[in-house]
């Protein structure tokens, strides 16, 4: 007995000192993260944000119009969240998609795909042509989100998953001791899942503070508003009372998205779950809060109409 | 019948209508959705019977068991989704609650098989047959077109005991004035030849007579069967095809494992062996574009029956 918890010590020593020669390996070969090599400007400051999300708006218009399907609605309401992400937050390269270094983003709403690949393609990942063979046939740019695309990390579409994805690789850093974030942008349809309180408490009670989601709480889901169809209210009570911190914004406030995620990186033993209070089809009048709009692409008079409404600066703050 | 005076309708338009009439006649009919009501036509049943219509939201798990659970108080209960969502994430809940008690359910998918088109892979269910029929006291119904779906949605609600009926988003060619009145466990003959039989569900049914027009053609003569219940397979049907004919290809918009082609294996191994030849996805999943052009690169287009049916002639009688 005792020869064997010797040779096991010795083969986790082992094993622990393997990680530390890679990890120096990794960083001296600029695959983990080094404040002294940055791929992307990191300090964009809030205007910018908001111009690129516009242009990202009126490319989740153009891509579902040239698709003739789609989901426009949530994807023009996490369009703010998704540029402060790629464009500010999160630590990637869309020169080296598989850089070791990056923070690990996971769209648990896969159906938002339009916003996502149009916030890919505008960080150079791949080019704005191939955007716009959003759901032909042939093209990598799948209807929903999928790992062929580059950039994206995680296939998505069926919801309520998303979570559970990011706390195993949360598990997984941890236990490598690296130092990456994980973030997952959930809806608010995938509360009804019961997968997410399940990954909820999950979370909390493995103390998986290297998390943070945002929750898109546009207030609509597929058949109508969340409301009528199932109440998740009151939400921030539910996720606190799963043990997780629990930040509210306003989901169009570049401020308030950055400086909630910030605030989510200092939190020790916990989760986060920024609420972020958005409006569906936001930025296009016509669009917004409008159920019909869930999954159904502008057509011709309606994009053109959305574009000049995008031109003209609304969809910014 | 030329191609371009074909019918399309939609399945689950008449889903929708088949559950209202049913809801008039009686009271015990419940039906549920998980946020996809205005899709499967469910909602048709909700604007007209409220009070028994319960939307359960984003929560298949949920519904499925809450189905079962009501149909133990004595309801009848039709349970819709999509095709992936409502045998994927609920295949546990639906085996312990709905199959092993033979609880009266009725699970209704629309959106199953490639025709989903530019929703892509996570929405093209192309295995679901094979998760309904492996489950014990799981009846399995793939109705041809829209007329067939009404008649199905009928007769499930008269038949007791678990039942998985699936058909897909797109609007399907009618086959129905070929076609006779759809019964529960009975295949039917549309067309009688005598080299090959071309097993066909679903809205391929229709592909095959295509495809049978274009092998006479060829100077081959082929039967084309509407095997619009997977199980209980028509197995007598199955045997006499394999009798007359003596090769037999089957076509479903489903996987080639675990389908409506391994059931009829299965009968013709059994029973009367002769070449079968399975045609539909092949152990692959399918991806974004059009329904139309995506059954033609799966193979699922007249011309590529009619080809696969003529090598599994020569097949014969090589074997002969
Ligand atoms: C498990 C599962 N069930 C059903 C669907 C079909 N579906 C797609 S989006 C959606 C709901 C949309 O509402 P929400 O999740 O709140 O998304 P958002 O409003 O942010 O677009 C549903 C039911 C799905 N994708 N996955």
């Amino acid at each position: 007995m005792a020869d064997q918890s010797e040779a096991s010590d010795f083969v986790v020593h082992v094993d622990q000192l393997l990680k530390k020669i890679k990890y120096v390996y990794l960083f001296a070969t600029n695959q983990v993260w080094n404040p002294l090599f940055e791929p992307l400007p990191r300090n964009r400051t809030y205007e910018e944000l908001e111009r690129i999300a516009r242009e990202v708006r009126k490319d989740i218009i153009r891509v579902t119009n040239a698709a003739g399907s789609g989901h426009p609605g949530g994807s023009l309401s996490s369009a703010d969240i998704l540029t402060a992400l790629y464009f500010r937050l999160l630590k990637h390269d869309p020169k080296n998609p598989k850089w070791e270094g990056r923070d690990i983003f996971i769209l648990s709403k896969g159906h938002a795909a339009p916003g996502y690949y149009s916030v890919l393609a505008e960080a150079g990942y791949f080019s704005k042509e191939e955007l716009m063979t959003l759901r032909k046939m042939g093209s990598r740019i799948q209807g929903h989100a999928h790992t062929d695309v580059p950039g994206v990390e995680v296939s998505t579409g069926s919801l309520g998953q998303g979570l559970s994805i990011a706390n195993g690789f949360a598990l997984s850093y941890r236990l490598d001791g690296r130092s990456q974030r994980i973030v997952a942008l959930l809806s608010d349809g995938e509360n009804d899942e019961g997968q997410t309180w399940e990954a909820a408490m999950f979370a909390s009670f493995r103390r998986l503070d290297n998390i943070t989601i945002y929750v898109d709480r546009n207030g609509i889901q597929n058949d109508g508003f969340t409301k009528d169809i199932l109440d998740t209210s009151p939400l921030e009570e539910k996720w606190r009372a799963f043990g997780w911190n629990v930040i509210v914004i306003d989901g169009h406030s570049m401020k308030q998205i950055v400086e909630a995620y910030e605030a989510s990186l200092k939190v020790k033993g916990k989760p986060t779950a920024i609420i972020a209070n958005t409006v569906k089809g936001k930025g296009v009048s016509f669009m917004e809060n409008n159920v019909a709009f869930h999954g159904k692409a502008p057509n011709k008079e309606e994009t053109v109409k959305a574009l000049a409404e995008l031109d003209a600066g609304r969809g910014s703050q | 019948m030329s191609p371009a005076a074909v019918k399309m309708e939609s399945q689950r338009r008449e889903y929708g209508r088949a559950l209202v009439e049913l809801g008039a006649r009686n009271r015990d009919i419940v039906v549920l959705d998980a946020d996809l009501s205005v899709s499967t036509r469910t909602a048709d049943f909700g604007k007209a019977y409220p009070e028994r219509f319960f939307n359960c939201g984003v929560s298949e798990a949920n519904m499925v068991t809450t189905a079962a659970g009501l149909a133990m108080a004595g309801k009848l209960v039709f349970a819709s989704s999509f095709a992936v969502f409502l045998t994927g994430l609920t295949y546990n809940q639906i085996r312990q609650s709905i199959a092993y008690p033979r609880t009266n359910v009725k699970i209704v998918a629309s959106h199953a098989g490639l025709s989903v088109g530019p929703d892509g892979a996570t929405h093209q269910m192309l295995e679901d047959v094979g998760l309904m029929r492996g489950l014990p006291n799981m009846t399995v119904v793939v109705p041809a077109d829209a007329r067939e779906t009404y008649q199905a949605t009928h007769a499930l609600a008269s038949f007791k005991g678990p039942a998985y009926m699936r058909f897909g988003r797109a609007d399907v060619p009618a086959i129905s004035d070929e076609g006779s009145d759809f019964a529960i466990g009975r295949a039917s003959m549309l067309r009688k030849g005598a080299d090959v039989t071309l097993i066909g569900c679903g809205q391929l049914v229709h592909t095959c007579l295509a495809a049978a027009r274009q092998l006479e053609t060829e100077g081959i003569s082929a039967s084309v069967v509407n095997m619009s219940t997977i199980k209980p397979l028509d197995t007598g049907m199955v045997d006499r095809c394999a009798r007359d004919t003596g090769a037999i290809v089957t076509v479903e918009e489903h996987n080639i494992i675990n389908g409506l082609g391994d059931a009829v294996c299965s009968a013709v191994a059994a029973h009367y062996p002769v070449p079968v030849t399975k045609i539909g996805t092949m152990d692959t999943f399918g991806e974004s574009g059009e329904a139309g052009e995506l059954l033609v690169k799966y193979g699922l287009s007249a011309e590529q029956i009619a080809m696969k049916a003529a090598r599994t002639v020569e097949t014969k009688k090589r074997m002969r």
